[in-house]
């Protein structure tokens, strides 16, 4: 068969430097999906959005050509006027983006942005508009189309804005859909029933679809098609099953291995003694009051965290694993002070062995100073969590000149030696921040929060905005500095192949409560709780051969009414968590 | 119907900070020892002038100026019988001018609707020039067109206003015969309203309005460009592109809207700097707005004159600023949902 969209020898530059994308070939062929691969700065995106011709100003095509069997006969999109180019785009190739928070405009309606795609294209009233929009919406999951019609994008969770991207895509029925790291922003559960929903329309309407992604579990779940691109070039290509069974080139060899994966059949282990615990929490409950919108109803009451007990043992990771929203950030701020919990919650934090229990809420202003010397920490985003305004030997010493230790050439050996040990060399002291990648930055901020030499790290998501190979790195970092400083760990994620490798103990949350808690070997081998299967479940895999289980997401991600007889409840009304066999508790009924 | 109820909520808001600003004028106004009569009362005295001090006399217990401060607040404002029974600001009755000895009212008179009419066409100047400048500046931003007109731009900011309308004066009526200085042809004043009278005033206005608005339009301008900068590097731009929109009617729809906000939530901010901006202005201009008053009436400690000129300029600031919040409610659906069960 013909290809539908057949690129050739495409290479695009900016200005006069050497070209991003280098002689990157590819054929798509109607009904198939194509997946790029790469991380970033492969150049990925770039070449997808040359497609619809949306790059950046300053960067040209500098050779090569696109073509695409259009409805009005074979066309090269590299030459096409601009004027017949805009007749293309959303008609016959849509575009979903990677942010569905931020591709959506805050200040027009769903319905509006999404019907303005058949008004563009000029082939329906308004009301016929209007009328095929709801069906699109219906196809893809929404249960109110009417309501979601006249939505504003703030009103809907990350989750639906994608849906209503995909519809806006959809709703023209493009011959090709290209997907911009679609998922890359939304939760595993959420990724998996979007990822679903893209496959059954493709099913549907036979559209094409070129799938841009870093995540190789996607790619298994989505693709036929596999061109896995590296600085610009197309390191290999081909179909997605032999290509990743028996990956040839050394390159897609590594992302295959890079790639976290939850361990096939683990045995069960031995929780760690809970003799020398540095940190724990008792009971421990948080209640957000929203102000009602009118004033004289009761403001209504969100629990972020509920009777949440947990304890660290010393040299141990401690990882809370959920989707956005499960209360673990809640649980993480309270366990550093930030923040005070509700009435009859207790944390009890024990810095060195054998030292003085310190209550963390009820610190005097020096406890707490030696507190912070303690207890650090590492957050999600490294591109805002350091100063863009500070050099990095200003931002390494800050914590030393706060707490007025050393003179300024100890402080300045200090940064040196600990920007050593996160691998990195100490003539970077003087740069500032922009001139380092997103892992280097993650491993300067694990360098700043080491500066204390502290006993306690408590780790924000600290991988999740980085690409597969370098989560890898920082995560083999973190575990080297565990063990040869005997630090502790608390550990923040969604991602459960994440813990599974880094954590002792884990305890998974969801809506503010633990559901389940074990050792990670015990939760992959006998997970319990039906929403410790659906992440399980929802975890995509470089494997072609494990496809994500749908129905178990689906049914484990839903609200707590529709789990199954043992575990459901509704409300506030949970049953209480029960240990099934030592060190592994269930939140079910008996 | 909410936006109703909102736009009432903020006008019993309004009338709320009026009476706190009226405590606050009236409180500063009588912060300077004396007042315009024991002032006077004091020099009568000096120079042994008695009848004048009797007449001087009789207009303090007139106007209540020998009871307690407090007691002499709620008489100007209304709350409570003056000498005449109940007769203050909410009754209508403006005081007296003891400068110009006349009543305040028929000292300002025309000037108020002057003073509205004046500043109205200066900010509808502002956002006429600013809007269509703005976008295009940022649209072809580093270009020769955002050159220029952020040169024009700083140009309007930096030139003092008198300067400008000085030389606007000169050649405005060298090449195109404008009338030099008030805001209408001095057959006018006084007289009734007629098409002629409006025909008159229209071209007086030409000069002022250049003048006061040059400055405000080329802030404004820069804002806007500003605003719509950081708007057109967002994803929702992208995507509306790759819907397959042209780029005029995207910058309309999408990005324009969003930088909207700040343009519309200025116009409360406008009117007060353009007023108090525009006296000197108008003294150069001589335009029979309500500045020229002000500056006299504050200068001889002419309370009643002061206060009520202040109380004016606090009514208009607080009317721009209840508009342009009725405004961006009805313009951004996340402020008018704030608070709304998502």
């Amino acid at each position: 068969m013909a290809p539908l969209l057949s690129v050739k020898n495409l290479s695009i530059g900016f200005g006069k430097d050497d070209s991003v994308v280098q002689d990157v070939s590819f054929d798509v062929a109607p009904g198939e999906t194509l997946a790029l691969v790469g991380e970033s700065g492969s150049g990925k995106t770039i070449t997808c959005r040359a497609v619809l011709r949306i790059l950046p100003k300053a960067a040209q095509i500098r050779s090569g050509s696109i073509h695409m069997q259009c409805a009005q006969g074979p066309t090269d999109l590299v030459t096409l006027e601009e004027r017949k180019m805009r007749d293309l785009r959303g008609n016959q190739v849509a575009m979903i983006f990677q942010e569905p928070m931020r591709s959506l405009s805050p200040l027009h309606r769903i319905g509006n942005q999404v019907a303005e795609v058949l008004w563009l294209h000029g082939r329906k009233s308004e009301a016929e508009a209007k009328k095929e929009v709801l069906a699109c919406f219906e196809r893809v999951g929404f249960p109110d189309p009417e309501r979601t019609y006249s939505s504003y994008p703030f009103e809907l969770s990350g989750g639906m804005r994608q849906r209503a991207m995909i519809a806006m895509a959809m709703v023209a029925k493009p011959q090709l859909l290209i997907a911009d790291e679609p998922t890359t922003a939304l939760d595993v559960t959420t990724q998996a029933q979007v990822l679903g929903l893209m496959k059954e329309l493709q099913r549907d309407t036979g559209m094409a679809m070129i799938l841009v992604t870093h995540d190789l579990g996607v790619v298994a779940n989505m693709a036929e098609q596999v061109v896995v691109m590296h600085k610009g070039r197309v390191m290999e290509a081909g179909s997605a099953e032999p290509l990743l069974s028996t990956p040839a080139h050394p390159y897609t060899r590594a992302l295959i291995a890079a790639a976290p994966k939850i361990p096939a059949a683990a045995e069960p282990q031995a929780l760690p003694s809970r003799e020398d615990l540095i940190l724990e929490m008792t009971a421990v409950s948080k209640t957000y009051s929203m102000r009602a919108g009118k004033g004289w109803k009761a403001p209504s009451l969100i629990h972020a965290c509920r009777g949440v007990d947990l304890k660290l043992p010393r040299g141990k990771t401690l990882a809370i694993v959920g989707e956005s929203g499960s209360g673990k950030t809640t649980a993480a701020r309270i366990a550093l002070g930030a923040e005070p919990p509700d009435a009859g919650g207790t944390v009890v934090f024990r810095g060195r062995e054998g030292s003085d229990a310190i209550q963390v809420h009820q610190m005097d202003r020096t406890a707490r100073t030696a507190f912070q010397r303690e207890a650090q920490m590492v957050f999600q985003d490294p591109y805002s969590s350091l100063s863009p305004r500070m050099r990095i030997l200003d931002t390494m010493t800050e914590p030393l000149e706060i707490h007025d230790i050393g003179t300024r050439a100890e402080r300045r050996d200090r940064a040196a030696e600990m920007l050593n040990t996160v691998g990195l060399s100490r003539d970077m002291l003087q740069r500032y921040p922009h001139a380092f990648s997103g892992g280097q930055r993650q491993r300067l901020s694990i360098a700043r929060a080491l500066m204390l030499n502290p006993s306690l790290l408590v780790c924000d998501e600290p991988t999740s905005a980085l690409d597969v190979s370098v989560q890898e790195q920082i995560l083999r970092l973190l575990e080297r500095i565990r063990d040869q400083q005997k630090l502790s760990y608390f550990f923040i994620s969604h991602d459960l192949a994440v813990v599974a490798r880094i954590a002792d103990e884990v305890a998974v949350m969801r809506r503010g409560l633990i559901v389940e808690q074990a050792t990670p070997e015990t939760l992959f081998h006998n997970p319990q709780h039906p929403y410790t299967k659906a992440l399980i479940a929802a975890q995509p895999e470089p494997d072609i051969h494990r496809p994500i289980d749908l129905k178990l997401v689906a049914q484990g991600a839903g609200s707590p009414d529709d789990w199954p007889e043992q575990f459901r409840f509704s409300g506030l009304d949970a049953p209480p968590l029960v240990p099934l066999e030592p060190g592994h508790k269930v939140r079910c009924h008996v | 119907m909410e936006i109703l109820r909102y736009a009432l909520y903020r006008f019993g808001t309004m009338l709320l900070t009026l009476w706190v600003v009226s405590v606050l004028v009236f409180v500063i106004i009588n912060l300077p020892p004396g007042d315009y009569l024991s002032n006077q009362i004091a020099e009568l005295r000096a120079s042994g002038q008695s009848a004048g001090v009797a007449k001087a006399e009789f207009l303090r217990s007139e106007y209540a100026l020998d009871k307690p401060l407090w007691q002499q607040y709620f008489i100007w404002v209304g709350f409570l019988p003056g000498p005449h029974g109940f007769s203050g600001l909410i009754q209508g009755n403006f005081g007296w001018s003891f400068e110009f000895d006349r009543p305040v009212a028929e000292i300002v008179g025309d000037s108020l609707w002057l003073t509205v009419l004046v500043n109205l066409a200066a900010v509808l100047f502002v956002y006429v020039v600013a809007l269509p400048l703005g976008v295009l500046a940022a649209a072809r931003a580093r270009t020769w067109v955002d050159y220029t007109s952020a040169f024009v731009g700083y140009l309007g900011l930096a030139t003092p206003n008198f300067l400008l309308a000085l030389i606007l004066f000169y050649y405005g009526h060298r090449w195109f015969n404008l009338p030099i200085g008030g805001l209408m042809d001095p057959a006018f004043e006084g007289e009734p309203m007629s098409m002629a009278k409006v025909n008159s005033i229209l071209i007086h206005l030409i000069v002022p309005t250049f003048v006061i608005g040059t400055a405000g339009a080329s802030a404004m301008m820069q804002r806007l460009r500003a605003n719509m900068l950081d708007e057109l590097g967002k994803p929702y731009v992208e995507t509306a592109i790759a819907k397959g929109m042209s780029p005029t009617r995207m910058l309309a729809k999408y990005p324009l809207r969003v930088a909207f906000n700040p343009f519309v939530a200025d116009i409360g901010n406008l009117l007060p700097s353009m007023i108090s901006g525009s006296v000197l202005v108008s003294v150069v201009l001589g335009l029979q707005t309500i500045g020229p008053t002000l500056l006299t009436a504050l200068k001889t400690q002419d309370m009643f004159l002061s206060a009520f000129v202040l109380m004016f300029v606090a009514l208009l600031t607080l009317i721009g600023t209840m508009i342009s919040d009725v405004l961006l409610v009805l313009l951004d659906p996340r402020i008018r949902y704030e608070g709304r069960d998502a």
